[in-house]
């Protein structure tokens, strides 16, 4: 009983929360166009929110398997390993539909993800120890596909190209396909049996199995989505950059860790969603957009994306601290009666 | 337990010789002894941090910063000798950093009470920030060559004196974990966290500790990989933090905490080394071996699921 009525209080903890970011977005925004009014410019919000929408949807994916109470570092590995097939199978054949490509992409990364959720929820293994295994294995695969030859500017056909700069309804495509599928990631998680299902696995795992829930499921569910908008994502980032090389998205997962948990997703499973991580890609964006505009050197961007990840975890741990030992107080108040 | 850990020791002890006799098919120089040591050189940085990871993960938490605590201490020592600093005091300086960073890493993880893959999962990006903060795409290369011996020298003509650390920690690291009072706690931490707390362990102190050595350890490890290569550089270490892991695991040691044994890791640490040192006398790429570690890695995990399946399969359901 207590715990459920913990939960929803930190449910109610991240909507207010989702208000303070954007809250935190709004003054960041007036602080760094201040101090270069560039950052106003329609280029450089067009460059940025292009950045951030790739972001945007694979930080989504990696929420879902936060929610389970896992985490997927192996996103990075997976964009690097989809990019570099796609842009070689597009070098050796450039008569493939983009299209086509896209698909390719988003079928090969769903693969990797499938691999991850099969030895999590088959093989029991912890998802951190699987992903950072995989991440590696993955990584290292980009190499033996490339052949140690990169997919360069000049390999890049037209039609590639206008994924990332083509517009659909009149908005670029990159940030179309991060609003249709936040829509859709929001619509499954919050108004499908599945996606409550999620949910419930990440609150209580042993609740969830008494009610029927399995597990394995969930768990091969979280990972094959994950690795799937990676994979997708993949695609679009080499579309974006026009290069896939070996070190593509190196360390990419720590971003999409970061803007989860900026965005009040908990690490300990079981809270999250899907607005909450737009926002929190937004602010991440923002912070290495403002970053480079303001003059700050590359060197420093390791640093300061630790140091966000670090402030937000330790606010939410100390956040929800207060939250319990208010329940506490209360329980021993109706002890008393 | 005991039994089947004794197994695990030998499977691994097994499979250690194999990787051996491979190796000498793909190299018979590997029979002379300079060559047998010369092969360690290129592990020993990552063996000895298997061995405060091991105690670490027994006691119930992690540390994936290590790798970016090394290139932190190998960073600051150069930028440290750079400004004057005596080489001697510099290299104290950058094993003081590792002991700072780690007791940062343990003081979050348990006066917050965060779980410790986050903490330092948040701290690698920043340790290994810190490195490219003060020396960018540049490195310091005219360390004194007296630094040097450090990580290349031998002792007794062929024993590196990397190697000779590596073996003393183990045996250090041994004694403590099996035959003090304090390595009993860190198996009784590990095993059940709250049980440990309500017989009056100090569980926080007890992390404390052992999160300080492995920083301690990182840095040391750090200024032997800078001393080896004759220069400091933010970009050393990567990936080592993973190479440890799979070797402590490997070794045996339960990932939750609880179970493990030093030998165990130490014979995982000359195994994966031979491995490392066979894949690369092939002359495959670094990223490509890594492909090899994480399989192992998983290949390690996997092998109790699938020995419980077994099991489960031969007792009658209620029998065991």
């Amino acid at each position: 009983m207590n715990d459920i009525r913990l939960k929803s209080r930190l449910k109610e903890m991240v909507r207010r929360r989702e208000f303070g970011i954007f809250i935190i977005i709004v003054v960041m925004t007036v602080v760094v166009g201040f101090r270069n009014p560039t950052f106003f410019t329609k280029d450089n919000w067009k460059d940025m929110l292009m950045y951030a929408s790739i972001l945007a949807f694979i930080s989504i994916g990696q929420m879902i398997t936060i929610v389970t109470g896992g985490i997927d570092l192996s996103v990075g590995s997976v964009v690097a390993l989809s990019g570099m097939s796609v842009g070689i199978i597009m070098r050796e054949y450039p008569v493939f539909h983009p299209v086509l490509l896209i698909l390719l992409g988003t079928i090969f990364g769903l693969g990797c993800g499938l691999v991850n959720g099969l030895l999590i929820g088959k093989g029991k293994i912890h998802p951190l120890i699987t992903t950072l295994a995989t991440m590696s294995i993955y990584r290292g695969l980009v190499v033996v596909v490339s052949r140690s030859r990169w997919v360069v500017y000049g390999d890049i056909t037209d039609g590639f190209r206008m994924i990332a700069r083509g517009n659909t309804l009149g908005i670029n495509n990159l940030m179309f396909s991060a609003l249709i599928i936040a829509i859709v990631a929001y619509y499954f998680l919050n108004h499908t049996r599945k996606g409550r299902e999620i949910f419930a696995f990440g609150d209580h795992k042993e609740a969830a199995q008494f009610v029927g829930i399995n597990g394995v499921n969930i768990n091969i569910l979280v990972y094959t989505i994950s690795g799937l908008l990676a994979g997708f994502g993949g695609v679009l980032w080499v579309s974006r950059v026009h290069t896939a090389q070996a070190n593509t998205a190196l360390g990419y997962e720590m971003q999409t860790i970061a803007a989860c948990v900026i965005g009040g997703v908990s690490i300990f499973g079981g809270v999250g969603s899907v607005i909450g991580v737009l926002l929190g890609t937004l602010v991440f964006g923002i912070i290495l957009n403002a970053l480079e505009l303001i003059g700050i050197v590359d060197f420093w961007k390791l640093s300061v994306q630790g140091f966000v990840i670090l402030l937000a975890v330790i606010f939410d741990a100390v956040l929800s601290h207060r939250v319990m030992e208010q329940m506490r107080k209360r329980r021993r108040i109706f002890d008393a009666e | 337990m005991s039994a089947t850990l004794r197994s695990w020791e030998f499977t691994i002890f097994v499979l250690l010789i194999i990787v051996f006799i491979v190796n000498l098919f793909l190299s018979p120089d590997l029979f002379r002894i300079e060559n047998l040591f010369d092969a360690t050189l290129t592990f020993t940085e990552k063996s000895i941090l298997t061995l405060p990871m091991a105690l670490l993960i027994i006691s119930g938490v992690i540390d994936i910063s290590i790798a970016s605590i090394s290139a932190m201490s190998g960073v600051i020592l150069g930028v440290c000798y750079r400004a004057g600093i005596a080489i001697g005091y510099a290299t104290l300086i950058g094993l003081a950093v590792g002991l700072i960073a780690g007791s940062i890493n343990g003081l979050i993880i348990t006066k917050l009470r965060m779980p410790s893959i986050v903490v330092t999962l948040a701290m690698m990006l920043f340790y290994r920030g810190i490195g490219y903060i003060l020396l960018g795409d540049t490195a310091v290369r005219d360390l004194p060559e007296r630094f040097g011996l450090l990580g290349g020298a031998y002792s007794a003509t062929f024993i590196p004196i990397q190697f000779l650390i590596f073996i003393v920690l183990a045996v250090v690291f041994g004694i403590i974990l099996h035959r003090t009072k304090f390595g009993r706690l860190i198996y009784i931490v590990g095993n059940n966290e709250n049980t440990a707390r309500y017989s009056g362990v100090h569980v926080d102190r007890i992390r404390l500790i052992l999160n300080a050595v492995t920083g301690l350890i990182a840095g040391l490890s750090g200024i032997l990989l800078t001393s080896r290569i004759g220069s400091a550089r933010p970009d050393i270490a990567q990936g080592n933090e993973m190479a440890v892991i799979t070797i402590v695991l490997l070794g045996g040691v339960y990932i939750f905490g609880g179970r493990g044994s030093i030998i165990g890791v130490v014979i995982a640490a000359l195994m994966l080394g031979y491995v490392h040192y066979g894949l690369s006398l092939l002359n495959i790429q670094e990223q490509v071996i890594r492909i090899f570690t994480g399989g192992l890695l998983i290949i390690a995990l996997l092998i109790p699921t699938i020995a419980e399946k077994l099991r489960f399969r031969e007792k009658p359901v209620g029998g065991g």
